[in-house]
């Protein structure tokens, strides 16, 4: 983002500058409001939260939910925690982002660089699969995964997560090749560089950024999909947010508040890592799929 | 041309053929089975028998499946409504040379990164009514506070769109900002120069020039709004009653648990029209206008 524009501020009184400041922190406070929540009433004991009062410190101090998020609580019928379940999650994500962002650098490459009649068409099609409801496509994925012998694996999981995801990822390739000037493609095809070697050499070498906002989309849509996880997993492929589900809603027993927002944080911590560590490239890549430029 | 550049001409093509089979078998094969189906008496399984535009009618005669649709335009006007107002205030509000805009910025676009199992989780919980707002309210000695929309039938729908606008009104924010940043200066200046007063060209230059911003804001706010499903499952699980239920849930509903399978693809034919409709339209104007 640029530097702000030379003079646009509305007012340089000072009863206006703390209204604007006001206005900011509270929407700020907020937004952070449920985080707090959250973080807070996971570090106290049950009946703690239940004599009431959310935005309260603990009095008492443990870290007993978290440890039973992780290891002991009841998800469905088994009391294995959410641990089996993030790792599910990690099994399904890592190959799943991999695959995906490869084929869609190859079919960004191809796209821009060599260019063919009918190109276009795919690309307007590849750009509107970006946007269908994913309702439509669950029952025949559903016969297909069964047919293929995939129905309940992390393989058909991370098949769905593919497919679904390289229309997005072939959109940022694109977007970006575009911009890289062509003339180095066609000297080195004429020097005898094959198809592979300048991918290779040429491309890759300065597809750093695109790279990280290809990686980064993926790993936030897949790891937080729940539909997809909901209708297509297993009882071994079960995907954390669909756990996450489970043990919320489950209405067996006491409700274990505490336990609960242990686990919903433990749910969101790799996407908040990520967002954390490269927000910026995070930003980009949720706008580039919707402001051009 | 010798057969090794024969081959090197093949290569890009061949490069391109595996993604381009999976589109058009997982998305658009996929569209028209269903499609298909939707015209079929499916129940629990595919069947194959055709009946033509029977599950439509008889999916337009349920009261489950207009509640459904109604919820969804009050979910999605408030939502888009909410989401642009605010995100272009905070936009216009960070903008004025704030000092700690590095700081405020990404609070504001936190939420965006969770899943929306988890915001459902955090939210159902402080509206709940014995424990969240309305009690911590009591607790400090408002007594009269009360607060129990996600219990009420009448209001359920309204605590859905809190929770999604606290979802998504940081990344709307940035989209404005984006946008403010590219405002040409020269304008600006201009018109401070002609005497205009900031707030002037605010509501006569530079918010009539966010016009693209909007557009795409409205885009990806409403085919979220359409796609919503998993805030619905973990915030009121399309409770109290079907008081929160939106196409989305209604049409996995129908397909995995009600075993209307005919009528479920119906349903998510309707989804994807309603999607197009505003998709290819918006995609359409932005390949031409790319094309300057």
């Amino acid at each position: 983002m640029s530097a702000p524009s030379p003079d646009n501020v509305i007012s340089h009184n000072r009863l206006t500058r703390a209204l604007i400041y006001t206005a900011l922190i509270l929407f700020a406070l907020y937004s952070l409001l449920p985080l707090y929540v959250m973080v807070v009433n996971s570090l106290k004991p049950l009946d703690e939260i239940r004599q009431g009062g959310m935005l309260n410190l603990p009095q008492t101090w443990t870290v007993e939910p978290w440890l039973s998020a992780w290891s002991t609580a009841q998800i469905g019928v088994q009391p294995t925690g959410l641990k089996p379940f993030f790792i599910n999650s990690i099994l399904m994500v890592v190959p799943a982002v991999a695959i995906s962002t490869i084929v869609g650098a190859l079919n960004g490459y191809v796209l821009t660089k060599w260019r063919f009649p009918g190109a276009n068409i795919f690309f307007g099609m590849l750009l509107l699969s970006c946007f269908i409801p994913f309702q439509i496509v669950l029952i025949p994925m559903a016969r297909i995964l069964g047919i293929l012998g995939l129905a309940g694996s992390i393989w058909g999981l991370i098949m769905v997560h593919v497919v679904y995801g390289i229309g997005f990822t072939t959109l940022y390739f694109r977007n970006y090749y575009e911009a890289f000037p062509t003339e180095l493609v066609r000297a080195a095809q004429i020097d005898g560089a094959s198809f592979f070697q300048i991918f290779w050499r040429i491309l890759l070498p300065s597809s750093g950024p695109i790279i990280v906002v290809s990686v980064i989309w993926q790993f936030t849509n897949i790891w937080n999909d729940f539909l997809f996880g909901a209708s297509f997993s297993g009882p071994y492929s079960t995907p954390m947010t669909v756990a996450l589900n489970n043990l919320v809603s489950s209405s067996t027993g006491v409700k274990e508040y505490n336990v609960h927002f242990a686990g919903a944080i433990l749910a969101a911590l790799p996407t908040l890592i990520v967002y954390i560590v490269s927000g910026r490239y995070f930003v980009r890549g949720l706008m580039s799929g919707a402001v051009k430029g | 041309m010798d057969s090794r550049s024969r081959l090197q001409e093949l290569v890009p093509k061949l490069v391109l053929a595996p993604s381009f089979l999976i589109v058009l078998v997982f998305v658009y094969g996929f569209i028209a089975y269903t499609g298909f189906l939707s015209m079929t008496d499916s129940k629990m399984l595919p069947s194959y028998n055709f009946v033509g535009f029977s599950n439509y009618a008889k999916l337009w005669a349920l009261p489950h499946w207009w509640r459904a649709v109604s919820n969804l335009a009050i979910f999605a006007a408030l939502y888009i409504a909410i989401c642009s107002v605010l995100g272009l205030g905070l936009a216009i509000l960070l903008d004025q040379k704030i000092r700690a805009e590095g700081f405020l910025r990404p609070i504001y676009l936190y939420p965006m990164a969770l899943s929306f199992i988890v915001t459902g989780t955090a939210w159902k919980w402080f509206l709940d009514p014995g424990i969240g707002l309305e009690n911590t309210m009591h607790l400090w000695g408002w007594e009269s506070f009360s607060f129990n929309w996600i219990k009420d039938r009448n209001y359920a729908i309204y605590c859905v769109v809190i929770a999604a606008v606290w979802q998504s009104t940081g990344f709307i924010m940035a989209m404005f900002l984006a946008g403010l940043r590219g405002v040409d200066n020269e304008i600006i200046k201009a018109a401070q120069i002609d005497g205009a007063k900031t707030s002037t060209i605010y509501r006569r230059i530079i918010i009539p020039l966010m016009r693209p911003v909007f557009l795409s804001a409205f885009v990806v706010l409403a085919h979220l709004a359409i796609k919503a499903y998993d805030l619905i499952i973990a915030l009121t699980g399309g409770g109290p009653g079907q008081a929160t239920e939106l196409p989305a849930t209604f049409m996995y509903s129908y397909t995995f648990t009600r075993n209307q399978m005919g009528i479920g693809a119906s349903s998510a034919i309707i989804m994807l029209v309603m999607i197009f409709s505003i998709i290819i339209p918006y995609l359409y104007s932005e390949i031409r206008g790319g094309k300057r």
